[in-house]
């Protein structure tokens, strides 16, 4: 127990202070940033158990080995009430505790993750709506309160609470957002909210992490924050750039109904 | 069996492969095949005149596999005894003439002796398993560079060709070879309750292997081992091959499983009550029940697919009025039962052997047994955790999360009975044991990194991550698997009757040990740093920790090779007979001849204690004067 203690009290601070810092997905938004968080303190918590294992182990594999090629029978102990009941109440402690933090973390904003088209945290302020569309094998992106605007790339203004609706056209598709840190899954026929508050202005990467066919592997993105007179230009340019095709869009909707599906033969 | 059989004189070689055997099932298979593919062309409709457009024919590919795998099971002989019987021939337990029951040629046919089932067994899930591995080797050469080497196609039949065939292989990887060989032996039987049962179910899951493989002729299949709709409606003819080896698998887990059930409710020895079961055989009701629950749900969602892809419904399809949802929520409700289908019998194991090489009786059986049957209980109320960014049942995450969460429980249950059987032993480091304690170390990161995947704010960066490829390869490999060899070590030299090098085999541990951890490891960092699963190309900053974790694979499948060669040295070549009882167990099935006789049990035999009677009682230590300000 006291070489326990003497691990965890040593390993503990090292996960928090040394590793903690450098846990995914950085502090890029304000849920990215709440994920960090939520990761050093489940590490944190899970570093005395497994301090306290290895240690045991480590122990009984040297103070209990059989000495000399004779066969010895050990000590005929069959179990330990209190030993028992002890791990019993301070693991069911410690899931109740991730549970409930984990519970509360979610509550907070959503975390990041994809939330159907009914979302349960939904983060009070203005929005700004994005859509993002998955289809095999890219993403598009559609801006409802710039007259439905489809760009082929992602740009967020700085600073400002985003709502992204993600949606897909054909298999299943998940937006992730690394930097951002959101995840959510894009299927046909179905709107997933996520809201996600941005921070300063930084570019991050974008994957698709659900199998969704041959080129899967090539489904990767780089989008931006850039700070608010940046945005705006750079909304102004692609009215200009997407004009001519504008018109042949259908109109912004939450979800679409492409053609049924053929297969390649 | 009181008669003493005069042994029959054997018949030639050639006299011996004529008749129901492997020849004649893959002959019949052939023609069964050929027979589907020719009537399933002979069925045309106004919906199905898409598939003529495009040569694509799942209607004729289904009816071939189906009537192939018929013909394969009626060519091994499984209608034999039905057929007999409806003609007026007595009943009996044996498919095979007295003579066959002693030959080689009873491994290819149909044999209802549970050791040869069990050993059957061995061999070709573990044929299936080195090709799930071959496979593995070449999605990780792939992984060597940031760009692609195979065509995009190829690789993702590679990576599902690996997930399914290991998943569907292994989910009888305990209970078929050991689970067949062992339980009627630990609890006093002299065979299955439905021994024919238990040959089919073999049979059933070989036909699916082949069944499986055959997808590289009908363009692979892009979707994984879940298989996700619509993905699963949009692919080629491959697809098929996909659902109908699962359907199989189902199949046959399920049956494997109600034979199990059986045979533990109805057919204990004389004494031996629950409390006295072997751990080993309660790890195998857990996973039978899990089985007999989950995999039924499989076939079912595999049927429904199947018929989206023939007969055009949409079950699955949001642009027919089905729903994806549907699906992944069917997959997952079997698909997260599944991997502790896989684990279970792991923690039987362990708990198994730890008492005999560490000379204790096992610490904790309540805790244990309860632990495996909440293990068991509570999988069914997780699933969804693998949904929690797919948007549904937004409201429903934080009871996800805490029904995940809560499943480490029992599983830390495991943990302290593993810990409380080492503590105060006297502990052998052989092959066996070595493996055991493995499992401790790769089971603890592996039920660590779960935690991470089951709270849902650092789901968000580590679902469909190259984290939670490395937290079940953990789980499986470093917990299932470990957990096999342990179990192959162990109880080889019994099923064999020939003892296997112990330096080969500890070679084989350390390599396979240090390459594993180095393997997958670094994988949690590339899935932390953003790298998607199952994805041919990868940021070029990445490609150290990747080529890390290759060269650190192809050791571990050389690891695999030393086995291997082990196997050829010690069972081929060298052949030294097994002593009777090598470990000293005092288990029941040591207990039998060495090599086990045909009929098991010469009597059946009285259970008067319980299972793990090791370690000597001492009276209790001296209390420990107690300091207290009172002096006492």
């Amino acid at each position: 127990m006291v070489l326990t203690a003497v691990a965890s009290l040593v390993a503990v601070p090292l996960v928090v202070f040394v590793l903690g810092p450098h846990l995914p997905p950085g502090k890029g938004t304000d849920q990215a940033a709440g994920q960090v968080t939520d990761n050093t303190v489940l590490t944190a918590v899970m570093t005395p158990f497994v301090c306290f294992i290895l240690v045991f182990l480590a122990y009984s594999m040297i103070f209990f080995r059989r000495r000399g090629s004779e066969i010895e029978e050990g000590a005929a102990i069959r179990g330990n009430p209190r030993a028992q009941t002890a791990w019993i109440v301070i693991t069911s402690a410690t899931v109740l505790f991730f549970a409930g933090y984990g519970t509360w973390a979610l509550l907070q904003s959503g975390s990041g993750g994809g939330q159907g088209h009914d979302p349960m945290s939904v983060p009070s302020g203005p929005k700004l709506a994005v859509q993002v569309i998955a289809q095999q094998w890219q993403f598009s992106y559609r801006y409802p309160s710039y007259g439905g605007l489809e760009t082929s790339q992602l740009m967020l203004p700085a600073n400002r609470l985003i709502e992204l609706h993600v949606t897909s056209l054909d298999a299943v598709h998940s937006f992730w957002a690394y930097g951002l840190g959101v995840k959510a899954d894009a299927t046909l026929g179905a709107d997933n909210v996520v809201f996600v508050n941005t921070r300063a202005p930084r570019p991050f990467d974008i994957h698709c992490a659900e199998l969704c066919g041959l080129f899967h592997g090539y489904m990767f993105d780089k989008g931006g924050v850039v700070d608010a007179s940046t945005f705006a230009a750079w909304i102004a340019k692609q009215r200009e750039v997407f004009q001519a095709v504008a018109r042949y869009m259908p109109a912004y909707a939450t979800t679409y109904a492409p053609d049924p599906q053929r297969r390649a033969g | 069996m009181s008669t003493v059989s005069v042994p029959a004189e054997r018949p030639p070689l050639l006299r011996r492969l004529v008749g129901f055997n492997l020849l004649t099932a893959v002959i019949l298979a052939a023609v069964g095949y050929y027979a589907g593919w020719w009537l399933g062309h002979q069925i045309t409709a106004p919906s199905l005149a898409y598939f003529a457009d495009t040569s694509q024919d799942d209607v004729a590919l289904f009816l071939a596999y189906t009537l192939g795998v018929v013909g394969f099971l009626v060519g091994i002989g499984l209608l034999n005894y039905p057929v007999s019987r409806m003609l007026g021939r007595p009943s009996s337990i044996h498919d095979l003439k007295e003579h066959q029951r002693t030959s080689w040629t009873r491994y290819i046919s149909l044999c209802t002796d549970h050791k040869v089932v069990g050993l059957q067994y061995l061999i070709g899930i573990g044929f299936f398993i080195f090709l799930g591995g071959v496979n593995a080797m070449l999605i990780r050469f792939e992984l060597l560079r940031p760009n692609p080497v195979f065509p995009p196609g190829q690789y993702l039949t590679l990576v599902g060709l690996h997930g399914t065939m290991m998943m569907g292989m292994m989910t009888s990887g305990i209970l078929g070879p050991f689970g067949s060989y062992f339980l009627p032996l630990m609890i006093g039987s002299r065979r299955l309750a439905f021994p024919r049962l238990e040959a089919l179910t073999f049979w059933l899951l070989m036909a699916g292997g082949v069944v499986l493989m055959s997808t590289v002729f009908y363009g692979g299949f892009p979707t994984g081992w879940t298989g996700y709709a619509p993905l699963n409606d949009q692919a080629n003819m491959g697809m098929d091959a996909y659902i109908a080896f699962f359907a199989l698998v189902g199949i046959s887990m399920t049956l494997l499983a109600f034979n199990m059930l059986a045979t533990v409710f109805t057919m204990r020895a004389p004494g031996l009550t629950w409390g006295r079961l072997p751990i080993f055989v309660w790890s195998i009701v857990a996973t039978a029940g899990l089985n007999v629950l989950a995999a039924p749900v499989l076939v079912t969602t595999l049927t429904m697919v199947a018929l989206d892809r023939t007969a055009q419904t949409g079950f699955f399809l949001s642009t027919q009025g089905g729903s994806q949802f549907l699906y992944e929520n069917l997959f997952w409700f079997f698909g997260h039962p599944e991997v502790y289908i896989l684990a279970i019998p792991g923690f039987g194991i362990l708990l198994e052997l730890l008492p005999v090489f560490a000379r204790k009786p096992l610490w904790g059986y309540r805790l244990g047994v309860a632990g495996m049957l909440g293990v068991a209980l509570m999988s069914f109320f997780v699933w969804q955790h693998h949904l929690f960014v797919s948007g549904i049942n937004a409201d429903l995450r934080p009871f996800y999360m805490l029904s995940t969460e809560l499943i480490s429980l029992p599983t830390g249950f495991i943990f302290l009975c593993a810990l409380g059987t080492l503590w105060r032993g006297k502990i052998r480091y052989d092959v066996p044991m070595l493996f055991c304690l493995g499992w401790i170390f790769n089971f603890l990161i592996g039920g660590l990194s779960g935690v991470f995947l089951s709270d849902v704010p650092s789901d968000v960066t580590t679902h469909g991550s190259f984290f939670s490829m490395a937290h079940f390869h953990y789980t499986i490999v470093g917990g299932l698997i470990f957990t096999f060899f342990a179990a192959v070590y162990y109880w080889l030299p019994k099923m064999t009757a020939v003892e296997l090098n112990q330096r080969l085999g500890k070679i084989h541990f350390w390599i396979m040990f240090i390459s594993f951890n180095s393997t997958f490891a670094p994988l949690f960092a590339i899935g932390f740093l953003g790298q998607p699963r199952r994805v041919a190309t990868y940021p070029s900053n990445l490609q150290f920790l990747n080529d890390w974790a290759s060269v650190s694979a192809f050791v571990l499948g050389f690891s695999i090779l030393i086995f291997l060669a082990n196997l050829i040295w010690s069972l081929v070549i060298v052949r030294h007979p097994a002593e009777e009882n090598p470990w000293h167990s005092k288990s029941l099935e040591w207990q039998v001849p060495t090599p086990v006789p045909s009929y098991d049990f010469e009597r059946i035999p009285v259970i008067d204690s319980d299972p793990y009677p090791y370690g000597v009682e001492r009276p209790p230590p001296a209390p420990i004067p107690a300091i207290t300000p009172a002096g006492r």
